[in-house]
């Protein structure tokens, strides 16, 4: 599926929360001044840690909790004052919520009966969206004789069965180990693309956000600190909290010494000088955390431009992954310096205690706000 | 692989697989589970003697009285030996021996006492049988005295005891009963019969044994000494007048026992019919001598019978007349405003329960601290309460005359009928149908109601179709609850309910405690058994015993 944000498509947006803010007990928010828009179509994932107000949005969404203050729109019209019934949304919950004391069909059979669809049709239906699921064997069983996967597929089918435009997922693949979960992640994916249906998802997972959304809007405090796509996300974060919270990151701080256009100089707190490109700072002067992936960074110094900027580094400590080496050094006082390289013939295999001489491009050093809190 | 299958090998031995000492692993495993089998016996080993012994024993011995009737064929076997040749379509009483034996049954049973409860017992079947037997148990002795005065007038021999005794008994006994009496240490030395006499008067020491075996064993006095009952004059008079041989007869009393037997011709008799209908006209009625027949067996349905207005008729069981139906429309009221208690127990519980699920946790301890606070009252302050709330100068009534909802002339009569049972019984059993709902409402996540809006469903549908079919365990585990209870429920209908809204377990205890009638109760109380077993196989066929949860 093409990259199609709402700003480029044109037409009017599918979703939209507009200034929307939600508190529980009228002391504090939940959910901050959240502006969204989603085009048809879109897979869109909310991701953050918990407590970020992804989950509140998603409930707003689907009716069950109501907007404190703004709008939410749905197809242009304003689902405020709409109940959860009357929205057509379709939902996979954390725990599937498959009901116990009906059958595989008949649990996907209640969303048709509400909508007084005739019983073959019901039926015919039923089959399909089974089948869709490669569960077709399975509509006389209880939800309690199906495995957790299998529950998973159903409560799939049911979110589907009544063919809603929109479909919210609350983490659907939380119970789930971690190879059946890769799997469903591929499956709802391509589901979700043959269909053609609108999809928000949350979860707090970030390899799952990454892998099968077309945008990912990171969540903290109730606010989205950043929305963009996977490779966006994780290559230009925008600030220090979504560079934390995708991926591996080091960091280190400082102070802003000089900036060339995109380009600018840091003094680390121990002295050393390094290169980076700034991102959200804006004078000299100005403190700064620097962020760059693990993959980023080079000690094979014919890889790195002469002019570089190193740094002195020591081998703390060399962990054998298999596909890729993680050694983690001691940087400019960062104990928790990591470094992947990939399991190449020819690639060193770093001894704990080795003095080494570190660098990077300066596009791949991120020079981001320096957060007033802990990280 | 190999290695394996070598190893297998070894260890098998005629296709047992035996373990490492070379016990057979069957063998073994059993050893060792019966050891942790006998271990966990012995944990539950206390509870099992105490459940055997104050809860299957007791009931099973209740049940048991609900048919059992040793008592007519304990007390009058002789009577009902003679009563089989007796047929009841000639529509008259029985004759003669049937009369003689039943003189013989009374003599002892009087002297034992138990003819009062006899009479009891078959006054439970049909009224007047105690006031019979005590009448004929005050003036038996007026039948056999008619014998014994001739006797005793003929010859002062017969007046005593001792003089009985050393006629037939042998001179050995005596002397070892003289002896035992001395010290009366031991044991008295049981009687021996002359031989000879044995067949000279076997009538005379077969109802004299009878009479020796009760002396010694029942009254332990001494037996030479105690003078004999008159129905033994009645026997001896009966052997005599038979003419035996009585010329080889030697020793104590032979000679008197000879002049006597010249004289017996002479002695004036009576029929025992007629001495019996002389003490009531009663033993003439048919039915009086049927339903001794009738009852004649050990065991009986008779109990049953009566615990459903039901009698044993002339042609088998029978309907009892109109006006002494009772039981089967106690029974019916019981079940029915069971019914209705179950009924409004869940109406009013199902809100309570579904709050306590969903207020904030410190609402719902304080309302959980509500529903469990009837728990902590004494249940007769409970009922009593009840009673100052609904009578007719109670709370309630004064409220609405204030309010002007009633006159003061017509005052509500709420209470001391089934109004005021169901009322009370319902308060009493709510907590008993919430706890269970409110364990199975625990268990259902909140995310099955948003599914099913989420589907479209309005808060009905959601409710009635996700939500209420997954709390029916609780439902059931409730109402199984408060119906076993209430079909059972004893204090409160008896205070509140007045005569209209008392319930079966009324009579129960009636029966069992002042009526002393306890075949009868428990004859009801085993229906009552009956019926809670009959509806909860009824309703696992319906709703599936499976289904029903207390919790979890």
């Amino acid at each position: 599926m093409n990259m199609i944000t709402a700003k480029n498509s044109g037409e009017t947006p599918f979703v939209e929360f507009e200034r929307v803010q939600k508190s529980y007990d009228g002391e504090s928010l939940v959910v901050k001044d959240l502006n969204l828009s989603m085009p048809r179509g879109e897979f869109l994932t909310m991701l953050g840690p918990s407590g970020s107000g992804k989950t509140t949005c998603l409930m707003m969404l689907a009716g069950f909790e109501t907007a404190t203050y703004g709008d939410i729109r749905l197809g242009g019209q304003s689902i405020n004052n709409i109940p959860p019934h009357k929205r057509n949304i379709g939902m996979v919950f954390q725990n599937y919520a498959l009901f116990p004391h009906m059958t595989v069909a008949e649990n996907l059979s209640f969303p048709l009966e509400l909508r007084k669809i005739p019983k073959s049709e019901r039926e015919e239906k039923v089959r399909l969206t089974l089948n869709m699921v490669q569960m077709d064997s399975f509509g006389g069983r209880r939800p309690a004789q199906l495995s957790g996967g299998q529950q998973q597929r159903i409560a799939l089918a049911r979110a589907l069965v009544f063919e809603p435009e929109l479909v919210l997922m609350d983490e659907p693949l939380g119970a789930l180990d971690k190879q059946l979960r890769e799997h469903m992640q591929f499956e709802i994916k391509s589901i979700a693309d043959s269909l053609g249906i609108t999809v928000v998802y949350v979860t707090h997972d970030q390899t799952e956000a990454l892998t099968m959304s077309d945008r990912v809007a990171v969540f903290n405090d109730g606010h989205i600190q950043q929305l963009a796509s996977p490779d966006t996300l994780y290559e230009e974060p925008e600030n220090s909290f979504v560079a934390q919270f995708i991926g591996e990151n080091n960091t280190l701080e400082g102070i802003v010494q000089e900036i060339h256009g995109d380009t600018c100089l840091v003094e680390l707190d121990g002295g050393e000088l390094i290169d980076a490109k700034p991102v959200n700072i804006k004078t000299t002067g100005e403190r700064t955390r620097v962020s760059i992936r693990p993959e980023r960074v080079e000690y094979n110094k014919e890889r790195l431009s002469n002019d570089a900027h190193l740094l002195q580094a020591t081998v703390m400590e060399f962990i054998y992954m298999g596909d890729i080496f993680r050694t983690r050094l001691s940087v400019a006082g960062n104990q928790d310096f990591i470094i992947k390289t990939r399991n190449a013939p020819d690639q060193v295999r770093l001894e704990p205690g080795t003095e080494i001489e570190i660098g990077w491009l300066a596009q791949d050093c991120r020079a981001l706000d320096a957060p007033n809190g802990t990280i | 692989m190999a290695v394996i299958a070598k190893q297998e090998d070894d260890s098998k031995q005629d296709g047992l697989i035996l373990t490492a000492d070379g016990m057979s692993l069957k063998k073994s495993l059993a050893r060792s589970l019966r050891m942790q089998k006998l271990r966990a016996l012995m944990l539950i080993l206390p509870l099992l003697a105490f459940i055997l012994i104050t809860f299957i024993a007791p009931i099973t011995d209740m049940l048991f009285r609900s048919v059992e009737n040793q008592i007519v064929r304990e007390t009058l076997p002789r009577t009902l030996n003679e009563l089989q040749y007796w047929d009841l379509s000639q529509k008259k009483a029985p004759g003669e021996t049937v009369f003689h034996a039943l003189y013989d049954d009374l003599e002892i049973a009087i002297e034992r006492k138990v003819h009062t409860r006899l009479g009891t017992r078959l006054n439970y079947e049909q009224t007047g049988f105690s006031s019979l037997f005590r009448r004929t148990g005050r003036n038996l002795d007026a039948i056999g005295k008619i014998w014994q005065k001739q006797f005793e007038e003929f010859d002062p021999f017969w007046k005593k005891g001792e003089n009985w005794a050393n006629l037939l008994m042998t001179s050995d006994w005596i002397n070892n009963a003289k002896e035992w009496e001395k010290t009366s240490d031991h044991l008295q030395p049981p009687f021996v019969l002359k031989p000879e006499l044995v067949n000279l008067l076997p009538k005379t020491t077969e109802a004299y044994s009878a009479f020796a075996r009760y002396v010694q064993l029942e009254e332990n006095e001494a037996l030479y000494k105690k003078d004999p009952w008159p129905g033994i004059y009645i026997k001896l008079y009966q052997d005599l007048i038979s003419e035996p041989d009585l010329s080889a007869l030697s020793g104590m009393g032979a000679d008197e026992l000879r002049s006597t037997a010249q004289m017996v011709s002479t002695f004036e008799t009576i029929s025992f019919k007629d001495g019996f209908l002389e003490i009531d006209k009663d033993w003439g009625e048919i039915d009086i001598w049927r339903t001794i027949q009738v009852y004649a067996s050990s065991y009986t349905s008779g109990y049953f019978l009566n615990a459903i207005d039901m009698q044993n008729g002339p042609d088998g069981p029978e309907l009892r007349p109109e006006n002494e139906r009772i039981y089967i429309i106690l029974f019916m009221r019981t079940l029915y405003m069971s019914l209705i208690i179950t009924f409004f127990c869940i109406i009013l519980g199902y809100p309570v329960a579904w709050l306590l699920v969903n207020i904030p946790t410190r609402k719902s301890n304080l309302l959980m601290i509500l529903v469990l606070l009837p728990f902590w009252t004494s249940l007769l302050v409970r009922t009593s309460a009840w009673k100052v709330m609904l009578q007719q100068q109670g709370v309630i009534n004064d409220i609405l005359v204030w309010l002007g909802l009633v006159d003061d002339a017509a005052r509500l009569v709420m209470i001391n009928n089934q109004l005021g049972t169901i009322i009370a019984m319902t308060h009493i059993l709510l907590p008993f149908m919430i706890l269970p709902m409110y364990s199975v409402m625990q268990t259902i996540p909140p995310s099955y109601l948003r599914a099913a809006k989420s589907l479209g469903a309005t808060n009905w549908t959601a409710f009635w179709r996700v939500y209420f079919p997954q709390t029916i365990p609780g439902i059931g585990a409730g109402s199984i609850l408060v119906f076993i209870l209430s079909i059972g429920y004893y204090i409160t209908p008896a205070i509140v309910g007045g005569t209209s809204g008392v319930f079966i377990s009324d009579r129960i205890a009636y029966h069992i405690s002042s009526s002393l009638n306890w075949g009868l109760g428990a004859a009801l109380g085993t229906i009552l058994l009956g019926v809670v077993i009959l509806l909860y196989f009824a309703y696992d066929k319906a709703v599936g015993i499976d289904n029903v949860k207390l919790g979890g």
